[in-house]
């Protein structure tokens, strides 16, 4: 059993777990290490570390800032997997790593996963992977021991979710509302979320399901994490350090967010 | 009348949008659904008579085709060679090619239900059809132009709005073409229900390349039609440019099962394949995803996309179609590149020669000629596709020319 599975196994019925999405090498390459210690000491209970691409399409402004950034930081897939096996040495935090195919393609699909592995990734999430093409990459995960893992989104069928559910190991990501990433106002992340994670819970049976996109705050995410196992907070986290950083003390700042987030004020 | 039917040999894409080893369907799950159904639909179309008898009566109305095979007699005296001809696509409504596309898909748009349609475009010429298309059905419309491409074509721009269209200027990464692309992908992301996004281009996810092949394999049959009622036989080769690579499709596909013919597309070279600033992606590209399939791109070593440059802005794409690609693979296709410069030569040429201003990236294709032309004989056919004509770039033209005399 990997990381995440444990960590899903370990938490109980009645708690929800939080994943928290930081893009790499934002907003410099020195923080990410610190942050992701920080998140896990203040709530987080699963990592989602970005990959950046220079064409994020899936993305809102504000990730797609935060990959600008990091790219200009001179970020690279062999500082990623550096990271990774610095926080290895402090922690066993679940980590996945969720970026665009391309960086992957262009690095080598098979010597990616392999040094993933090695580096101590738990995981991938790949939003431009659809099920039809996890081809590309579903075995070398697979020999390498990296959880892939799908999403699916309001307007998947139920025969696809039963793919998605099929195909994942973790757990199942889901776009919780039509559009890119970014945090929402709070009527749009509706109740219409909630019935949305019904139907996925009917269909979503062997994997724990996490939802996510336009969660940002703590009453949020208890709104619309009510069906689901956990929920998955990114944008809105970048937007606190774009608002403060580099000022002294941005990163309690952002600790104390990350707290108010899972555990409210 | 009897029709033998030949079998093709030629079969792409397969069932899973695949042409050899690119192409796919790389994007987000929200936008399966909508993949999925413009697929099916499309299928349906095609097979349906009314559909097509709508489409070709538009092209023939509307369009204005069949568009001329107009033999070029200064320009064949010019080189002193084989013969040249011009398939014209600049005489197409509009003032190019595009517009066969564009009143197909929507077309599509129309059986599906969809009222509201977005379309991102470089030099304009698709963003003018789209609008067209559009105000001619009715229907509301979006364009998306990177900043950069909207003070270049401007006259496209008023054309477009004069039109109907609302122009959505992309500030983002290059501000051209490639980020315009990715903001209406996030607009369709986002309004997938009620939105059809009109691509231009033989690029992005299945069905797309195919679909667009379909609405512009018309030049093709066209040209082979009518150069076998002048000559009495299949042309010797035939050049087009290739940015995304649409017109170059649409006018080679009827051709690619006759091994006699040879095939060359035309890049943009910039200021050359190797200056770092060219957007030659057959030459210089390595394989890789980016809007939804998987083609030749010009990458950096970590797999960030790099700027695309060409003085045409409808070339200043650091992707290509992913049929070229395979095509590429295949050696069916030659791809070659040519400079900024010789562009310019070619649109100077082809101006006083043949009182045809031509397009820009169809000005690349035409500077092949002083590569090709020495290569032939006197009894070799030579077709052109002149794919757009150059009112829209009079500005970057003028504004060339002029730098080069100071």
């Amino acid at each position: 059993m990997n990381r995440i599975q444990n960590t899903f196994t370990e938490k109980g019925n009645d708690s929800k777990l939080m994943s928290l999405f930081l893009t790499a090498g934002f907003p410099d390459l020195d923080a990410t290490v610190d942050l992701i210690l920080g998140f896990e000491k203040n709530g987080a209970d699963i990592i989602e570390l970005g990959m950046p691409f220079s064409d994020p399409l899936a993305d809102g402004p504000t990730i797609q800032y935060s990959s600008d950034v990091a790219i200009q930081n001179g970020i690279t897939m062999e500082k990623i997997f550096g990271m990774v096996k610095e926080v290895r040495k402090q922690s066993e935090i679940p980590i996945i790593l969720m970026g665009y195919m391309n960086p992957v393609l262009r690095y080598g699909v098979e010597k990616f996963c392999a040094r993933a592995e090695e580096a101590g990734v738990d995981g991938l999430i790949i939003p431009d992977i659809p099920i039809e093409e996890g081809g590309i990459i579903e075995q070398h995960a697979k020999n390498s021991k990296l959880s892939l893992i799908y999403l699916v989104a309001p307007n998947t069928s139920d025969e696809r979710m039963k793919q998605a559910d099929e195909k994942s190991q973790g757990f199942v990501y889901c776009v919780s509302v039509t559009g890119v990433t970014g945090a929402r106002e709070g009527e749009e992340v509706s109740k219409s979320v909630n019935r949305f994670i019904e139907r996925v819970k009917t269909n979503i049976t062997h994997n724990p399901v996490m939802v996510g996109f336009g969660i940002k705050s703590h009453e949020d995410a208890v709104d619309i994490a009510s069906n689901a196992d956990g929920f998955i907070v990114g944008s809105a986290l970048i937007d606190t350090i774009k608002k403060n950083y580099p000022n002294e003390g941005w990163q309690s700042a952002l600790f104390s967010f990350v707290h108010s987030l899972k555990f409210g004020n | 009348m009897s029709t033998k039917t030949k079998t093709k040999k030629y079969t792409f894409p397969d069932e899973r949008g695949y042409y050899g080893k690119f192409g796919g369907k790389f994007v987000p799950e929200i936008l399966i659904p909508a993949i999925q159904e413009l697929e099916a639909e499309f299928q349906k179309a095609k097979n349906d008579e009314t559909f097509q008898k709508e489409f070709k009566s538009l092209l023939d109305e509307y369009v204005g085709r069949p568009t001329k095979l107009t033999f070029a007699n200064r320009l064949t005296e010019h080189y002193g060679k084989g013969k040249i001809y011009l398939k014209r696509e600049d005489l197409c409504h509009t003032g190019a090619h595009k517009i066969n596309n564009a009143i197909g898909q929507v077309l599509l748009a129309r059986r599906m239900g969809k009222k509201r349609i977005i379309a991102e475009t470089g030099a304009g010429q698709h963003g003018v059809a789209t609008a067209t298309a559009c105000a001619k059905f009715g229907l509301d419309c979006v364009v998306y132009m990177g900043e950069e491409d909207m003070v270049r074509q401007k006259l496209n721009v008023d054309r477009m709005t004069l039109l109907g269209a609302e122009v959505r200027g992309v500030s983002s990464g290059s501000k051209t073409l490639k980020d315009a692309t990715n903001e209406a992908i996030r607009d369709w992301v986002t309004n997938v229900d009620t939105t059809f996004y009109i691509i231009g281009s033989v690029v992005g996810p299945h069905p797309y390349p195919m679909m667009v092949r379909y609405f512009h394999e018309v030049i093709g049959r066209e040209t082979k039609n009518q150069v076998h009622e002048y000559e009495g036989r299949n042309p010797d080769h035939l050049v087009a440019c290739v940015g995304g690579g649409s017109n170059a499709i649409g006018f080679f596909y009827p051709f690619i099962d006759d091994e006699d013919v040879n095939i060359i597309g035309i890049e943009a070279a910039g200021f050359g394949v190797d200056s770092g600033q060219t957007a030659a992606t057959m030459s210089k590209g390595t394989p890789g995803i980016l809007h939804g399939s998987l083609s030749y791109l010009l990458q950096s070593e970590e797999g960030q996309i790099e700027l695309a440059h060409s003085i045409s802005a409808g070339l200043d794409y650091p992707g290509v179609g992913p049929e070229h690609a395979h095509l590429k693979d295949l050696g069916r296709v030659n791809y070659h590149a040519v400079t900024d410069d010789e562009a310019m030569d070619a649109v100077k040429l082809l101006s006083k020669t043949e009182g045809i201003i031509p397009a820009l990236e169809t000005a690349h294709a035409f500077a092949w000629l002083e590569k090709l032309m020495p290569e032939t004989s006197k009894d070799d056919i030579i077709i052109l596709n002149c794919s757009g004509r150059g009112d829209k770039d009079m500005g970057t033209i003028s504004e060339f020319i002029r730098e080069k005399e100071n």
